[in-house]
């Protein structure tokens, strides 16, 4: 099967468009996360939660109504997955003993109904809250700045900056969108992040491989011609990888379970927008730095490797 | 010859594979529900004998077990099913009391053959098999502050033993702050505590009325005084946790940075029962065995004012018992275990026999000098008392609470003596207990002196239990979403590029194989986070094969032979699947480092997989392609 092949999309004369759709884009989610914040989940903010089971649906103002008679008058009530399912969050507290919380909490609702299974139980310090939102900051900075040097090292440095500004663009936007939907953003979405960050720049130093490449082995034509070359050439193999991400990320959505329903809606919103911002993004970003091919000094070797190939046929 | 592999390169693929599938293997064989049964009380063994109750009343009932077998812990029953495993455990535990302790296990399936070649299952972590997970917090401020105190007391010591006036020694934060009345004083206080204290530096200061002497701890000191800390909280944990489930549970008690302590209970559900072992204190009393008496007559009932009747501590020389005996102690304490700050196990070089090097603070040297200066060829010995916590339950189990919601613990206090020796000479400070038995003793005795030190206090800043039922449904949903990722890319790839995709998806399939061999290898905890990261491995894993194929695709559509285009098409992408793969790998070695727990699983099984998937989407493919056209004379490639 093969579709997309010798294309010849002028993907640098829209990237002006693409630059409006992205700056918007961005514009919205930092707005958002400015003014709305993210949904932190207990990992961040501390405190405690329970998950329980119940044989059949129940209803919640029971609960609820128990847990604030009896000093939770801060209780979060809500069914988790299915009208049979209920989680229970409770804020930090002082003072109290922070370890009886989740017991105390469970022995209300076995009061109320005996048939209660106790699901999780998870106490998280403030102070390994606080920690986490640090180290986690720390982790997506290193991850930048170690990938920066890399790709500085092995190409230059306009493609490192190129490559960062897709990063920093898909890393904003994927959080935009747990702003903008209020969805809880706990540790597993951050690993997410983390490895969209991973994901978008794998596709990103493919097409710049190509570039370097197209670079150093069309000799007529701008910088534009030869990174629209690039991009087409490699258009199927980053659709194709993109594809079977998805399809392996839907499973995990779909039949993942609930508890790495942040992680798939991470990854998924993070590998398209990596994909968009891999073809339009770094490369508009070379274009505006007026990367030329006086900038990649053709290496020997490789060449001459290729030349040998050819001589064969 | 284009597209040939020398021979030793086959070779090392299909050892790869062969390994790669043999340390797989263990995983497919699952778990059987089991029962394990252990002794609590003293003096009850788990043996033939039992084995033989139970076994009666499996019978009686019509329970079908499938083995039996004794472990280091106890008696190992492997059941059909669950059903079976829930009710042998109510009948064992009415059968055999209160003497013995019962458990719902679940036993690795894997023949012993695999077993014995260290071929074992995936370790999984807590969220996928249920369990308590606890992180705990050393106080490190009050273990230096303890420390402080204690140099306050022995520059006092010092000071008043080499008759140097002061006017007064006390603790400032974490200084040691002693004033004097002129600077010759003070330069000879300095030159005496320099002397003995080589941990502290001292500086000096005027307050116009005053001279002040500045003492602070060294760095390394403090470093020392930190890890000691935390080593003795993590001993005493291990065994407290040892005792309360006798031996049940495998938890894995690790430390975290440089002032914390992991505590992971496989298999646990009840959290108030792991937090009464945090509720435990322990510490020591030196006291004079009461030799002007006898033990017999105190037993027989005339116990003598001022001493009282002990018992020591039943200890386990291989498979040896030593038997616990009584002796009579005086009651006046000479030093508690408060003013212990270290004991270590060595060996004597005179004799060659184990030995207990103990370090006593300033104080409780002065006590004990005074003591063994008039009982030189007395017998010595050392009680450890232990309080343990309860948490009170009804009949129901239910927690008991006051008015005010609190629960209610019970506590009450063991004593053993752990140490009975004859005092050879004068000693202070620094003593030590020779004529062990073996190392293992002196081991022994050293951990329970330290544990009976006051030891830094913990307490819990994060706690996560997962019950059974979401480990498993976790496991379930885990696994399947893994299948059907993996067929639903399977499907795609032999579509799209036909026979080359069938090579792409044998070398997929073998990935997996090879992802869960070396997680398996290394037994590292598979957490869900963890299957996450091996299904993003499927989807990613076959991008280097899209990118060879689609260079052969676009070699070929230059209008290069089938073999030149196979060959520059994997040459070409190489570089390129290497730089992707790199980048990759350092944004998931960040998370690694940075990451703790379940984030750390999912870091480990994505850098795993990224290392194999080079492994198998290019060599292995290539192997397989090599095979399959290398030095043929082929017309078209179906790719």
């Amino acid at each position: 099967m093969q579709i997309l092949t010798d294309t010849n999309i002028k993907f640098m004369t829209h990237r002006k468009i693409a630059m409006m759709v992205s700056m918007v884009l961005i514009i919205i989610s930092l707005a958002s996360l400015a003014f709305r914040g993210l949904q932190f989940g207990l990992d961040f903010t501390g405190g405690t939660l329970l998950e329980v089971a119940y044989p059949t649906e129940v209803k919640l103002a029971p609960i609820r109504d128990k847990l604030h008679a009896n000093e939770f008058n801060d209780a979060i009530v809500q069914h988790f997955g299915s009208p049979n399912e209920v989680l229970i969050r409770v804020a930090p507290r002082e003072g109290v003993s922070n370890a009886d919380i989740s017991t105390h909490l469970f022995e209300l609702l076995r009061a109320e109904n005996s048939a209660v299974e106790n699901r999780r139980v998870e106490f998280v310090g403030p102070q390994v809250g606080e920690e986490l939102t640090e180290t986690g900051g720390i982790a997506m900075l290193a991850a930048l700045v170690c990938i920066l040097i890399y790709v500085a090292l092995r190409f230059e440095y306009r493609f490192a900056l190129g490559s960062v500004a897709a990063l920093a663009h898909d890393v904003i936007i994927v959080l935009g969108l747990f702003s903008i939907f209020g969805i809880e953003f706990d540790l597993t979405v951050l690993a997410a992040i983390l490895a969209v960050i991973g994901y978008s720049l794998n596709d990103t130093i493919v097409v710049f491989d190509r570039i370097r490449e197209n670079f150093r082995k069309i000799r007529k034509g701008d910088a534009v011609k030869v990174i629209d070359a690039s991009l087409n050439q490699t258009l199927s193999r980053t659709l194709i990888t993109s594809l079977t991400t998805l399809l392996v990320l839907f499973a995990l959505f779909i039949f993942g379970g609930k508890l790495i329903h942040g992680f798939a809606t991470a990854l998924l919103a993070g590998v398209i927008v990596g994909t968009y911002s891999s073809v339009y993004v770094a490369s508009s970003v070379l274009v505006a730095m007026g990367i030329s091919k006086e900038d990649l000094a053709p290496v020997k070797k490789e060449g001459e490797q290729e030349e040998e190939i050819y001589e064969e046929v | 010859m284009l597209n040939h592999y020398p021979l030793w390169k086959y070779i090392l693929i299909a050892m790869v594979i062969a390994s790669g599938a043999f340390y797989a293997l263990p995983n497919i064989y699952g778990e059987d529900p089991a029962l394990q049964v252990a002794a609590s009380a003293r003096g009850v063994e788990v043996d033939d004998k039992t084995l033989g109750r139970v076994a009666k009343v499996f019978e009686s009932n019509g329970i079908q077990y499938r083995n039996a077998k004794f472990s280091s812990t106890g008696l190992l029953f492997r059941f059909n099913n669950k059903e079976d495993q829930e009710k042998a455990k109510k009948i064992v535990e009415k059968e055999l009391g209160d003497d013995y302790a019962v458990a719902l296990n679940l036993a690795t399936a894997t023949p012993q053959w695999l077993l014995d070649m260290n071929a074992q299952p995936m370790y999984l972590g807590l969220d996928l098999r249920g369990g308590v997970y606890f992180l705990m917090q050393v106080d490190m401020e009050a273990a230096v502050i303890k420390s402080v105190n204690t140099y306050v007391s022995d520059s006092r010591t010092i000071l008043r033993k080499a008759k140097v006036r002061y006017l007064g020694s006390k603790r400032v934060s974490n200084d040691i702050v002693i004033r004097f009345k002129s600077a010759e004083l003070r330069e000879k206080g300095v030159e005496i505590l320099q002397r003995d204290m080589r941990d502290l530096s001292f500086t000096e200061k005027e307050d116009g009325k005053t001279f002040i002497l500045h003492g602070r701890l060294s760095e390394t000191k403090l470093k020392e005084l930190k890890l000691f800390a935390l080593k003795q909280n993590i001993t005493t944990l291990r065994k407290r946790i040892d005792e309360k489930f006798h031996g049940l549970v495998e938890p894995i008690i690790q430390q975290q940075g440089d002032d914390r302590i992991v505590i992971q209970l496989p298999g646990i559900q009840d959290t108030a029962g792991a937090k009464d072992i945090l509720g435990a204190t322990a510490t020591l009393e030196y006291r004079a065995v009461d030799e002007e008496h006898t033990v017999e007559q105190a037993l027989n009932g005339r116990v003598p004012a001022g001493s009282k009747i002990y018992y020591t501590r039943e200890r386990h020389e291989g498979s040896r018992v030593i038997p616990s005996v009584p002796v009579l102690l005086k009651k006046r304490v000479i030093v508690t275990g408060e003013h212990v700050t270290n004991a270590q196990a060595g060996i004597d070089p005179d004799t060659g026999g184990a030995k207990v090097n103990v370090s006593l603070d300033g104080y409780g040297g002065k006590r004990m000098g005074a003591f063994t200066k008039e009982s030189v060829g007395k017998r010595m010995a050392v009680v450890y008392l232990e309080t343990k916590q309860e948490t009170a339950r009804d009949a129901q189990g239910n927690i008991i609470r006051d008015e005010n919601g609190k629960a209610i613990v019970k506590r009450h206090t063991t004593e053993e003596v752990i140490s009975n020796a004859v005092i050879r000479g004068h000693f202070s400070n620094r003593f030590e207990t020779t004529g062990l038995d073996s190392v293992q003793e002196a081991n022994d005795l050293s951990l329970l002196l330290r544990a009976g030190a006051l030891a830094a206090p913990v307490y819990i800043i994060e706690e996560r239990t997962i019950g059974p039922s979401l480990g498993q449904d976790n496991i379930d949903k885990g696994f399947s979403s893994v299948i059907i990722g993996f067929i639903a890319v399977l499907f795609f790839m032999a579509f799209w590029y036909r026979k080359f995709g069938m090579i792409a998806n044998f070398a997929l399939a073998l990935n997996l194989v090879i992802i869960v061999a070396v997680l398996s290898l290394l037994q590292a905890t598979l957490t869900l986070p963890g299957i996450a990261g091996i299904v993003l491995t499927v989807g990613m894993a076959v991008d280097a094969n899209v990118l060879i194929f689609e260079r052969i695709r676009e070699e070929l559509r230059n209008g290069n032979s089938p073999q030149n285009s196979i060959h520059s098409g994997y040459e070409k992408a190489l570089m390129t699947i290497a730089d992707a793969n790199i980048t990759t790998l350092i944004a998931a070695f960040v998370l690694f480092v940075v990451g703790t727990g379940p984030i750390k699983g999912f870091a480990v099984t994505l850098s795993i997989g990224i290392v194999t998937s080079m492994f198998t989407a290019i060599m292995v493919s290539r192997a397989i392609v090599n095979l399959l056209y290398g030095g043929k004379r082929i017309k078209d490639v179906s790719i």
